[in-house]
């Protein structure tokens, strides 16, 4: 089982607390209607689907509630970071050198 | 005595006899004895029959790798244990054991014919079957797969045992108790460090107990062992036996299986037989030593043939012999002191058969002072005896070339082809190996996570060494848990240093294709297979594995995936570290599922959550059933009722005076805030804005996709807070989807949602009698239809609880939905139940609940939609506020595929004859004569039969269904085809006259 750091409650906690969310950083569109079908149809079904580390959120359902924002690496199921929504998206760069893999 | 124990020898307790069974059969062990080591003890050595060929087979280790010689152990009803490994299985006075995989016994077995059809069953044969005519399947090949295949036979009954679980957080944790796992455990916990050490075995000390002739620190191994528990002990380290480590996984998190009830004659009625252990480590210890591997040769298989290392462990372990006359074949050195021991306690060694051409001097002065044959560059082709070995053939080799047979006969064959480092748990990490031409293994390379590797699990031999690497590991493993370690330093004498050669199958002059070289035991794959599989064209090892099946028996290739690489590698032309190994999983060794299931079973599987009236209905005999995880009242059957007559009843007596009905189960969601009704706006496809407090309006839930998620009625209880009615099953999804939105998409948004779904009882009264009962209890809201219309609610009182009232109605009659603390809920339910006897108050469960509202046609989100149902699809384009300009799933309605002719409706089905009941979920065609496969056009997705109407009703989705009104379809169900009209979905007062009294 996991252990992953809520950026809210600031601890790291077993895995059971939380549950996956989906991809990170896709923003539901301001104006829907002004989005043509193709448009539309990226925003909901169009995913990264990526083999290494991957910008998705998480929500601490059993503890603060919060849904917050990770990167995971999905060959290795390690997670590099965890920050708070509304948090630009950290630099892959830095945070693999952080971690000294790959 | 019996006749192979050694008087005075072993940790059994030669004062303790123990009788058991086998096959029927008394034996008598002693107290220490496995099941392996008391029979080896009664010269018994065949033990079962093998997978495939069922050929016999016996004892090949002296642990859990073992391949073979695996058992039925039966203690009691429901208490049957298939595949239990004889080899650690320990006896107890009364325990009955029975060998597998024969019939009618063991020694005679008619499946053994498939030892004939080897070409049958040769490498691929599962794949190969597929492309053979059906015929040939279906009556050959099929039955005598069902016959052959199969590993023992799954108990029948429930397994009366329980089992626990615990959690345990520790600085280190080490994992094997012979000397590295030891050392490292006491150089660690010198540090201060908080310490854990397993091992599998039922006591410490592993290879120590093997060896008592060592002599460590001046000390006897078996006192310093002693010594050493006992510092242990004073160091606070938690010591435990029996215990597996199963898996290792993400960030030192361990499972372990402690077994706890299984070698004891009666175990007391409260102790659990196993506990799982989720462990949290700060770092891990890996001591798990080296399995020996088989020599692969002709008839390596045979009863009388076992492992060089196993018979030492027999011997001095277990003070047994494994036979009168050995044979020892070896391309290690360590056989030869197997030979030696046995030799100095009675046994007479025949020859010691080396394939090296030069084996130690040393070696050789040994033999020689034994009066042992040594043949050296030889190479073992082949064995025989029917049910137990009597004689190996044996042959040079010069240059590559075999040279004339010799046999020998015996009754005994022990082998070593070497030694492979345990690395199991440290492949479950994905720690990655290196090969070492040295040592001709795979080591330890790249970790993963915080572990340590110590002993002869990192390729290191002879116990000086690896007492001193364990204490090393320990050290380091303690500082790196921010400990201050101290290392010891130990003196080992006797120490069995040693070296070997690492083969593929042994050259023979024999025909190859006639060879059964075993390399997978417990799969019965040979030599052959796997060269076969290289020829078929299998070049990676993966699929080797797969197409051959070595390695996938429940031993996980413990001894088979080095001998079966060797090949393959051979085979295939390259070195064994391009071929590469197969990634070992979880578990370690067979576990039990009440060990996964721990206390999760029976009434502990699932939370069952009941409603402040739940205790009413059990004490007025409603039957339940389960909705998600809540209990529900589903019917209140009467003296003599059956489901069908209790529903009918509750129906009619609703429909003509008064029902009563518990939907405290409803999720409720409470939005506050300034923003409540933008909220509302965004979230439902209805229009808010205009909804005065005091009102409610079912509201339509959709996802992004524009398809129907949730429904409920929604109560305005002034400008700033609604009460949001949810699904019971959708209540938690339906405020996660709100927050996500809430939190992520609309932070802006001054808005707090609350579940208060327990937080409130809920009680609804249907029926044209439901204003005459409630309006006596109610104070603070005037009752009658003018000032309380339909699709209102009010804060007031009802029987001087503080309560939210609804006038809402789920089954088309006058009805009101009372709220009102949960702790008032069984209070409230008994005042209105006692005032309804003047109007037969009916109390009625979910069965009723739903065809009432079939009759009425709405919808059962989950069951008349499925996820694919959109607004109009359902009929209900009238809850889509028209003038929004969004809401979640809006823009998705527009979409091509969504708004294209030809989509799945909602529509009515009446039977042609109405006293048949459609199946839900049956399909349904529009032209019965057409040929199979037909075209679906739909299915049901509701039926029942209702009573008020006299006759069956359904929902369905039918494609184009609007269009097919008037129109007959047909419903091909078991009982026959079934014609039915399609019809509008509302079966009952479409008018809505009903709810105006
Ligand atoms: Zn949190």
């Amino acid at each position: 089982m996991l252990l992953i750091h809520c950026p809210y409650c600031d601890e790291d906690l077993p895995e059971l607390e939380f549950t996956y969310a989906g991809e990170a950083h896709i923003d539901r569109p301001a104006d829907p209607a002004s989005l043509d079908d193709e448009a539309w149809r990226n925003y909901l079904f169009i995913r990264s689907n990526v083999k290494g580390p991957h910008y998705e959120r998480w929500r601490h359902n059993h503890g603060c509630a919060r849904f917050f924002n990770a990167v995971r690496d999905t060959v290795s199921d390690r997670f590099l970071t965890t920050y708070r929504v509304g948090e630009p998206r950290p630099d892959l760069e830095s945070l693999i050198g952080k971690e000294g893999r790959e | 005595m019996t006749a192979f124990r050694v008087a005075e020898s072993g940790r059994v307790r030669h004062d303790r006899p123990v009788e058991f069974q086998f096959d029927g059969r008394s034996y008598q062990g002693l107290e220490g004895d496995t099941l392996a080591s008391a029979l080896l003890a009664n010269g018994v050595h065949l033990l079962g029959r093998s997978f495939k060929y069922h050929r016999p087979r016996g004892i090949l280790t002296a642990g859990s790798e073992e391949p073979n010689a695996l058992v039925g152990t039966r203690r009691g009803p429901g208490r049957y244990e298939p595949n239990t490994r004889a080899t650690v299985q320990e006896i107890w006075d009364g325990l009955q054991a029975e060998s597998q995989n024969r019939y009618p016994k063991l020694s005679f077995d008619l499946g053994a014919i498939n030892d004939r059809l080897y070409m049958l069953f040769s490498a691929g044969f599962y794949y190969k079957t597929f492309m053979w005519p059906r015929s040939f399947w279906e009556r050959v090949y099929e039955p005598l797969i069902r016959r052959a295949a199969g590993l023992g036979k799954a108990p029948q009954e429930p397994d009366p045992d329980h089992y626990a679980e615990r959690h345990l957080h520790t600085d280190i944790l080490v994992v094997g108790g012979g000397p590295a796992g030891l050392s490292a455990a006491r150089s660690a916990a010198k540090s201060g460090a908080r310490v854990v050490l397993v091992d599998e075995s039922a006591e410490m000390g592993g290879h120590l107990l093997s060896e008592p002739g060592l002599v460590i620190d001046g000390q006897p191994a078996w006192d310093w062992l002693a010594g050493m528990l006992e510092e242990l002990r004073e160091l606070g380290v938690r010591v435990m036996s029996r215990t597996t480590a199963i898996g290792y996984y993400h960030q030192n998190f361990l499972a372990l299986c402690e077994r706890l009830s299984d070698h004891l004659k009666e175990a007391p009625a409260d102790l659990p037989r196993e506990r799982l252990w989720q462990v949290r480590a700060g770092q891990v210890v890996l001591a798990q030593g080296a399995l020996e591997k088989p020599l692969v040769f002709d008839g390596n298989d045979r009863p009388g043939v076992m492992l060089a290392g196993a018979a030492q462990t027999y011997l001095h372990r277990y003070g047994v012999r494994a036979g009168d006359r050995h044979v020892v074949a070896t391309s290690h050195d360590s056989a030869w002191h197997a030979a030696f021991d046995l030799s100095d306690a009675g046994s007479r060694v025949e020859a010691i058969v080396d394939t090296r051409a030069n084996p130690s001097d040393a070696l050789r002065e040994a033999a020689r002072d034994r009066g042992i044959r040594v043949l050296s560059g030889h190479t073992v082709t082949g064995t025989s005896g029917r049910l137990r070995v009597n004689a190996v053939r044996v042959n040079p080799v010069h240059d590559g070339s075999v040279g004339p047979a010799e046999t020998l006969g015996c009754d005994s064959l022990l082998m070593s082809g070497g030694w492979t480092p345990s690395l199991h748990l440290f492949s479950h990490t994905k720690g990655t190996l290196r090969w070492d031409d040295e040592s001709d293994a795979f080591l330890p390379d790249q970790q993963a996570e915080a572990c340590h590797i110590a002993g002869a699990g990192r390729g290191l031999w002879g116990v000086e060494a690896v007492l001193q690497d364990g204490d090393l590991r320990g050290a380091e493993a303690a500082e790196a848990a921010g400990h201050k370690p101290e290392s010891g330093a130990f003196q080992v004498e006797n120490d069995r240093t040693g070296s070997g050669e690492t083969h593929r199958e042994l050259p023979s002059d024999r025909k190859p294709g006639r060879a059964r070289a075993f390399v997978d035991y417990q799969n019965d794959v040979t030599a052959k297979d796997i060269r076969l599989a290289v020829r078929e064209g299998m070049k990676s090892i993966e699929h080797v594995k797969r197409y051959t099946t070595n390695g996938m028996a429940t031993d996980q290739g413990k001894l088979s995936n080095m001998n079966g690489l060797m090949i393959a590698a051979d085979a295939v032309g390259k070195a064994p570290p391009q071929v590469g190994l197969t990634t070992f999983r979880p578990p370690y060794t067979p576990t039990t599922f009440g060990a996964f299931a721990g206390y999760h079973r029976g009434d502990h599987f699932e939370v069952v959550r009941k409603t402040p009236i739940d205790s009413w209905a059990e004490e007025n005999g409603a039957v339940f059933e389960p909705v998600s995880q809540w209990r529900r009242a589903w019917y209140f059957p009467r003296q003599g009722e059956d489901m069908e007559a209790a529903v009918a009843r509750e129906c009619l007596a609703t429909r003509k005076s008064l029902g009563i009905f518990d939907a405290s189960t409803l999720g409720k969601i409470e939005i506050a805030g300034p923003d409540a009704v933008e909220f509302m706006n965004r979230m439902y496809t209805n229009p808010w804005t205009k909804l005065a407090p005091g009102r409610c309006r079912y509201g339509l839930l959709l996802g992004e996709d524009g398809f129907i998620r949730d429904d409920g009625v929604i109560g305005r209880l002034s400008d700033d807070l609604f009460h949001v009615t949810t699904t019971t099953g959708g209540a938690a999804r339906v405020l996660t989807m709100m927050e996500d939105y809430l939190q992520t998409e609309w932070p802006d948004l001054n808005v707090w949602l609350t579940s208060t779904t327990e937080q409130w009882a809920t009680i609804a009264l249907n029926g044209p009698n439901a204003r005459r009962v409630l309006e006596p209890f109610v104070e603070g809201q005037d009752l009658s239809p003018e000032a309380f219309v339909h699709m209102s609610v009010a804060e007031c009182r009802v029987a001087g609880f503080p309560a939210r009232l609804f006038r809402l109605s789920f089954t088309g009659e006058l009805s009101f939905e009372i709220n009102v603390p949960a702790r008032y809920g069984r209070a409230l339910w008994e005042k209105l139940y006692e005032a309804g006897q003047q109007y037969d108050v009916c109390p009625y469960g979910t069965e009723t609940m739903h065809v009432l509202r079939a009759e009425k046609g709405f919808i059962i989100v989950g069951q008349d939609t499925d996820g694919t149902v959109t607004p109009d699809d359902a009929g209900m384009s009238w809850a889509v506020g028209k003038k929004k300009t969004d809401f979640v799933g809006m823009r998705s309605l527009s979409r091509p595929d969504l708004v294209a002719p030809g989509r799945k409706q909602l529509v009515g089905l009446l039977t042609e004859d109405g006293s048949v009941r459609l199946d839900e979920g049956a399909q349904v065609v529009a032209d019965p004569n057409q040929s199979v496969p037909m075209a679906m056009i739909g299915h049901v997705s509701s039926s029942y039969h209702s009573a008020t109407l006299g006759r069956s009703i359904a929902l369905a989705l039918l494609k184009d269904g609007r269009n097919l009104k008037g129109q007959e379809v047909y419903v091909p169900l078991p009982s026959g085809l079934h014609k039915a009209r399609v019809t509008d979905t509302v079966f009952y007062d479409p008018e809505g006259e009903r709810l105006k009294v």
